[in-house]
């Protein structure tokens, strides 16, 4: 039952000896220990347990590990470099785009995967790209603006 | 100075911990200067009467620790869930102490350390806890004025402090610091007269916008939230549950879920579980269980819900009443008679109810997703038969919270499950389970009589609430006669609620001011003045009065006595001791009945404002918050059966609601902090609704104002 999936995982080469039908968020979470990603409501609904898999921001809960044989995962453990916050999680550090923090990570890796796609959204595009991502405790406005303000620094600097 | 106060006879001593709730204290801890709070002598900082604390715990004690290098630990039985305490605690600590706030360190929520508390809630940290904090910072300063005035040997009044260093005024070469004071001794002493706290005047971090100081962990992912932890052994469980509420389980047939790899099921009477080292195996297994139930639901659903909170036999108190209702019928010129509905919410944080628990020896330890460790604690020790010294809760970041974590059940399951099996028991309530299991903000009927004269002014008001709470009741217009009349539970009747209800953001509150500040707007209406100048002619609350000039100044609000499609609300309220006032533009689709919020402005006076940054994005969290129960939230249900549970179904608010956003915050640094997570969501409900009303003619008396009732109000206009 058990088999060998390889791929990249934060930039790493990756292998994992295990049963390919396992969501992809407990491996993570479980088998990797990258507990970043989380865990909202298991039904593809909410985006907290949204990662990067070839660039495009997806929902975790939703993929088996098989799934991911051969792609490029990024969790947000993967975005910093060197120690250095990636622009989006700065900005959203500088906004105050944080409260409970639990939406948190995969907000970043949502609006990460946006900026990849679209590097200087204007603000409904931001809203349109954001929008199935749930904050409970409605920390929207303060996102935008670091959705904003990470796509200048990204345009210009990286 | 008020450091005369102190007592310079201090004992120090190296072994006994006179008074110390928990034995493992020093043990914990190692050496430092603990100092004790003094409730009783804190509540008059409150600003508060005395009966409006006694929800406070009788055994409130709190502790701050000043270690060898200087850091300042800060005890305190609270717990962050995004409201950022943890952020604003150190600012007052830091000034109270005399120390650099960088060096005052949050150990939060943790019942072997820290000082007991009943639960976070209620906007009471910085208001309430907050006074405890600063006194007990302030007898610390004394405490150690003291010491380092025997030391120095200067008289206290000669000496000063600033960043944890004491210093001699007239040779400032004669000096010692708060850590070389402390230094591998443990001193515990009191001060037989407490100095009084810090004037503001003299805050260097207090008032002062901080970001919030766990931003980093949150945005790398390093915060650990009940979920993340994982211990040696640890096992995920499952739990079977009842299709509804008050169903009965009559059998059940697990043999196929055993049959999945790695599973065991274990049963404790009608706790029944799988537990396995797998989380996706124990979500197979638990689907496998063959269970039959026997139904006993009560005849009502979220329709007719209203109708039977009127039927039931209620206990009827009256709550506050001035003048007399009838007389003031009398010499009304125009009499409203109003009903309001409101349903059931779910919280829906994003992080579920989740809980870790590990019984090592004889000791319950229990990490877990909670609003009240303390609480927590205490339902262990009475469930599971534990004695108090061997049960620890800690929280760690909790993933939010809203009223919903208070009373903590997945923490007891868990440690009945991990006693169970001798393992170390981690369970993550699934969404499903999340909208089932939740203490439900209390669906309620409003119902209002009231009556104003020919110049509009109002003269009496008859307010009826029935199976919501009363917070938020208050009548706040100054009405010569008025009576407020709650109608709720008859001891040993039958349930009205057919679930589990309790605190939701400013419980009750949102019900309240709804109710009040529509009525207001139709009286307003119906005597042709524009409705911010009806509300300052029947106003006499100065603080509102000045909430309502700042918001209609930041609004830049145009008077208006007809509707015509401007779109325009005005409502007001006062919670958790602060005053708030909004603003509302809205447009509304008439053909499809949707509504879409253009902005909102929020006016707010919580008296002093610790950090204003902190301030605003809670007002701006309430405001975006409140669009929910204004617009979608409400919980289905037929009998017990919770229809919707799934953010499919119940919808919360999303980014394409995002209104324009202005806050104020009233100058009032000379006044006690009151509350600042829930004030600002009070309103939401009617300055949309009466927002609605400028729109399009159409009166919405029951929330959520869906497009379909939009649509079935605009028919009667």
């Amino acid at each position: 039952m058990e088999e060998t999936i390889k791929f990249q995982l934060n930039g790493k080469k990756t292998e994992a000896t295990i049963d390919p039908t396992q969501t992809l968020l407990w491996v993570l979470r479980n088998h990797f220990g990258l507990t970043g990603t989380k865990f909202g409501c298991g039904m593809g609904l909410c985006g907290a347990c949204t990662v990067l898999i070839d660039n495009e921001p997806v929902r975790s809960c939703q993929l088996s590990v098989g799934d991911v044989a051969g792609k490029n995962v990024v969790t947000i453990e993967g975005l910093a470099t060197n120690g250095k916050l990636h622009p989006v999680q700065k900005a959203f550090a500088e906004h105050d785009a944080v409260q409970c923090g639990f939406c948190t990570p995969g907000m970043i890796m949502n609006a990460t995967g946006l900026l990849l796609k679209n590097p200087l959204p204007t603000t409904q595009e931001i809203k349109d790209g954001m929008e199935n991502n749930l904050c409970r405790c409605a920390a929207h406005l303060r996102i935008v603006e670091a959705v904003q303000t990470a796509s200048k620094e990204m345009k210009g600097g990286k | 100075m008020k450091k005369e106060t102190t007592n310079n006879q201090a004992e120090l001593r190296t072994d006994k911990n006179h008074g110390m709730e928990r034995r493992d204290f020093f043990k914990i801890l190692g050496g430092g200067i603990f100092i004790f709070f003094r409730p009783w002598n804190a509540l008059d900082l409150t600003g508060q009467q005395a009966g409006q604390s006694k929800s406070l715990p009788k055994d409130y004690n709190a502790f701050l620790r000043i270690a060898e290098d200087g850091t300042v630990t800060c005890f305190t039985g609270k717990i962050e869930m995004g409201q950022g305490i943890i952020t604003s605690l150190p600012q007052m600590m830091a000034d109270e102490l005399n120390v650099p706030l960088e060096k005052v360190k949050m150990v939060m929520g943790d019942t072997d350390l820290c000082p007991y508390d009943q639960g976070t809630w209620g906007s009471l940290s910085t208001r309430v806890f907050g006074p405890y904090m600063r006194a007990a910072a302030a007898e610390a300063r004394g405490v150690l004025l003291g010491i380092a005035s025997a030391q120095l040997g200067v008289p206290v009044s000669q000496l000063d402090v600033k960043d944890g260093m004491i210093t001699d005024t007239k040779n400032p070469k004669n000096s010692v610091s708060y850590a070389q004071l402390t230094k591998g001794k443990k001193i515990e002493k009191f001060l037989d007269v407490k100095p009084p706290v810090e004037d503001y005047t003299k805050f260097n971090y207090v008032g002062k916008s901080y970001n919030h100081s766990d931003a980093i962990p949150k945005v790398t992912g390093e915060a650990k939230y009940t979920g993340d932890m994982k211990l040696p052994g640890m096992v995920f469980a499952r739990i079977l549950r009842p299709p509804s509420h008050g169903a009965k389980l009559k059998s059940v047939d697990y043999s196929a879920a055993e049959k999945i790899a790695g599973t065991k099921v274990v049963r404790d009477g009608d706790l029944i579980a799988v537990i396995n080292e797998n989380h996706d195996r124990a979500d197979e297994a638990i689907v496998k269980i063959k269970a039959e139930y026997s139904f006993d639901e009560m005849p009502v659903n979220d329709k007719t819900i209203f109708e039977w909170m009127l039927k039931a036999d209620s206990s009827v108190n009256i709550v506050r009443s001035n003048g007399d209702i009838e007389a003031g019928r009398q010499v009304s010129d125009k009499v409203f008679d109003s009903e309001f509905h409101d349903p059931y919410l779910a919280h829906t944080a994003i992080e579920t109810h989740t809980a870790l628990a590990r019984l090592e020896g004889d000791k319950m330890t229990v990490w877990a997703s909670t609003q009240s460790p303390f609480g927590l604690r205490d339902g262990i020790v009475r469930e599971l038969g534990f004695p108090v010294e061997k049960v620890r809760v800690i929280a760690p970041f909790v993933g939010g919270g809203f009223g919903g974590k208070g009373e903590s059940q997945q923490g007891i399951e868990a440690a009945k499950l991990a006693k169970l099996t001798g393992k170390p028991v981690m369970l993550v309530w699934t969404r499903n389970e999340e909208f089932f299991l939740d203490t439900f903000h209390p669906a309620g009927v409003v119902k209002i009589k009231s009556g104003i004269d020919k110049s509009g002014l109002i003269k009496f008001w008859d307010y009826n609430l029935y199976y919501s709470g009363t917070r938020g009741s208050d009548t706040l217009y100054d009405v010569p006669n008025s009576k407020t009349t709650h109608y709720g539970q008859k001891s040993g009747g039958a349930p009205i609620h057919p679930f589990g209800t309790g605190a939701w953001r400013a419980p009750n509150n949102n019900t309240n001011t709804f109710a009040r500040e529509v009525q207001i707007d139709i009286m307003a209406r119906a005597a042709g003045i524009d409705p911010l100048e009806f509300r300052l002619k029947n106003l006499k609350d100065e603080k509102l009065i000045a909430c309502l000039k700042a918001v209609a100044d930041k609004f830049g609000y145009k008077p208006g006595k007809s509707t015509g499609g401007r779109g325009i609300g005005i409502a007001l309220g006062t919670d958790a001791g602060s005053w708030v006032a909004h603003m509302a533009e809205v447009k509304v689709d008439k053909n499809t009945g949707k509504v879409q919020v253009i902005r909102i402005a929020c006016a707010q006076d919580m008296g002093l404002c610790v950090n204003p940054e902190g301030a605003i994005i809670q007002m701006e969290g309430c405001i975006m918050m409140g669009l929910g129960y204004s617009l979608t939230e409400e919980v289905l249900f037929e009998g017990g059966n919770i229809q919707n549970r799934g953010f499919d179904s119940y919808t919360i608010p999303h980014f394409s609601w995002l209104p324009k956003i202005d806050t104020v915050i009233l100058e009032r640094k000379d006044k006690p902090p009151q509350g600042g997570g829930e004030p600002a969501i009070i309103a939401i409900g009617a300055v949309i609704a009466n927002a609605i009303f400028d729109a399009t003619g159409a009166r919405l008396f029951r929330l959520p104002m869906t497009p379909a009732r939009v649509l079935e109000a605009l028919k009667k206009v």
